[in-house]
């Protein structure tokens, strides 16, 4: 009897187009991987504990370290992430909660909060120069960098809160107000609550863009060498992205080696803030 | 449940010129509608809605999609205010009161009136805190043990989880969701209860433990519960409300109110053809 169920073999169609898709991940995937084995094994000679005990240098590169980049790098953040933060959740939450859908004001904002996310980085630091580092005298400083960094990431924020506080379902809110509450109430005691998985994932990627940006801060006047970790807001700074700019600028071969480390330092951090960012949205599944 | 003799029940079995079969009174009403129409924007989802609803009764909404029931029962406690574009004509009274009056709060409407929603939606924290919330937006201060233990009790939900009250609400069965519902709704003392399909999503064991659970509040709240299922209407409710929707003189469909009456006498002898056609299967 024939096999009725023989089927036609995978068409050379399909094959060719399974090749594709694998290449154009294969493409993503390798480039990093190049790029990782690549600054690894270049600053592997001095990828060690003198990194981050040691001031930096442009004469001696043998004792030269990236102490006061990688602080200055954890001050800038920081502030950034505490300007930056509850100003983004609590637009995201006026825009998702409270603001009458679709008025004319409320669009206006949307289009504006989806191009200023697409602005180009050196854009916030001219802007960020005129304003905060003349305008308002705070000069090459932490809480220049920051606030600059911040009205950077403020956008991927505000959008990534808006899509966690979308994410919780209608009915809970409902839930809440059927038993007397507040809009307010519902809002800071559900929604928000519900939605801090998706803010937070969406604000550590945020940041961690901020955490590579050179551009802005160049621009900024963070250029000089500085050799002290900060002590205050206001105090100078230097930055990982910074730094290792200053070292390639070097002729030294060695220099080369030291920038090479300290990308691998860059990359580590930028990597262990996407690890913590997934493990935060695997912790707390959604629910419902 | 007050039953029979006191209560006056006169029905108009003259039919009104709305075309409507609508009762004169209820002796103790809670609610009182009166000419009621709710609009989502332009569309009028029902029209001319007159009806009481009788303290410690349970009152159940039968009607074919899309007839407005649900709509209706959400004016009760003004959640349609939250749908844009929609507004309501009419009066609708609690003990007399215009609950869209001018100097009404929609926030102390809700806090007298409950509501229980067709899929169960507990919120995500854990079985304590889900019964805790409505005191305490409300500002009940203090240790709130005892009107926990107190509600799990009434919704007869306690004994299954008295030893995991820390626990997510999550880890419950659909049936004990929407019972921690019911507890939750309870706690915040009001005088009514609404329930839209409230056994919508649940097995027929859940559901019979709901609408025993729905007796039993009877004594102490008044309920109004929109059902889909004829059989529920019948075993819980003490008066039955029939609506559909008919199409205008424009052709636009609206939810009407047919008949209102007493459920025993609605189910077995309806006063109008479309309700016996309804309740028989013929439609809907």
């Amino acid at each position: 009897m024939e096999n009725q169920l023989a089927g036609r073999g995978t068409l050379l169609r399909d094959r060719v187009f399974m090749w594709l898709l694998f290449l154009s991940l294969a493409i993503g995937v390798l480039t990093l991987a190049i790029l990782l084995i690549y600054v690894t094994v270049k600053g592997w000679p001095r990828l060690d504990i003198r990194l981050f005990t040691n001031m930096p240098s442009v004469r001696d590169a043998e004792n030269a370290g990236a102490q006061s980049a990688i602080t200055g790098t954890i001050w800038v953040i920081s502030f950034t992430a505490l300007i930056a933060l509850p100003t983004g959740v609590l637009a995201a939450l006026h825009l998702e909660e409270f603001a009458k859908p679709g008025s004319r004001f409320q669009r206006f904002i949307e289009i504006n909060i989806q191009n200023l996310a697409a602005v180009p980085s050196i854009v916030y630091g001219i802007l960020g120069l005129a304003v905060f580092a003349r305008a308002l005298a705070l000069g090459q400083s932490v809480i220049t960098a920051s606030l600059t960094l911040a009205l950077l990431v403020l956008p991927v924020i505000i959008i990534s809160t808006r899509e966690a506080l979308r994410a919780v379902p209608r009915n809970i809110r409902d839930g809440s107000l059927a038993l007397g509450a507040t809009e307010w109430q519902t809002a800071y005691r559900q929604t928000l609550p519900a939605a801090i998985p998706g803010i937070a994932t969406g604000t550590i990627l945020a940041l961690s863009r901020a955490i590579g940006e050179a551009a802005p801060l160049l621009l900024l006047g963070a250029v000089s060498f500085i050799t002290f970790n900060p002590d205050g807001v206001l105090s100078g700074y230097t930055t990982l992205p910074i730094q290792i700019f200053n070292w390639t600028k070097e002729s030294r071969e060695e220099f080369q080696v030291l920038a090479a480390a300290t990308i691998v330092v860059l990359l580590l951090l930028l990597l262990a803030m996407n690890f913590v960012a997934i493990w935060i949205r695997n912790r707390t599944q959604k629910r419902w | 449940m007050n039953k029979d003799a006191e209560i006056a029940m006169h029905l108009d079995h003259s039919l009104s010129s709305r075309g409507a079969v609508i009762p004169l009174e209820v002796s103790n009403p809670v609610f009182t509608l009166d000419d009621v129409s709710i609009f989502y924007g332009d569309y009028e989802a029902i029209r001319n809605v007159t009806l009481p609803i009788g303290k410690n009764e349970i009152t159940a909404f039968i009607g074919p999609s899309g007839c407005g029931k649900s709509t209706l029962l959400r004016s009760f406690n003004r959640m349609n205010d939250l749908i844009l574009g929609s507004h309501l004509k009419g009066v609708v009274a609690y003990h007399g009161t215009d609950i869209y009056g001018p100097d009404v709060d929609p926030i102390e409407v809700r806090r007298k009136v409950g509501m229980v929603f067709q899929k169960p939606n507990v919120f995500p924290k854990s079985i304590y805190e889900n019964v805790a919330y409505g005191p305490k937006v409300n500002g009940v201060k203090g240790n709130l043990d005892d009107v926990v233990e107190e509600c799990l009790t009434r919704a007869a939900l306690w004994g299954e989880v008295k030893d995991d009250l820390k626990k997510s609400a999550y880890a419950l069965s659909g049936g004990q969701q929407q019972r921690l519902v019911i507890a939750r709704c309870i706690a915040v003392k009001p005088e009514v209860i609404l329930m839209d399909e409230p056994c919508a999503s649940l097995d027929p064991i859940a559901t019979a433990k709901i609408e025993d659970l729905m007796v039993e509040l009877a004594n102490d709240y008044t309920i109004v519960i929109v059902t889909h299922n004829m059989q529920q209407a019948a075993r819980v409710s003490d008066r039955t409300a029939f609506f559909t929707a008919e199409l205008d003189e424009n052709e636009v469909r609206h939810g009407r109110l047919i008949e209102f009456g007493r459920t025993r006498e609605l189910f077995s002898s309806p006063g109008d053809s479309r309700t016996e056609d309804y309740i028989s299967g013929r439609f809907g």
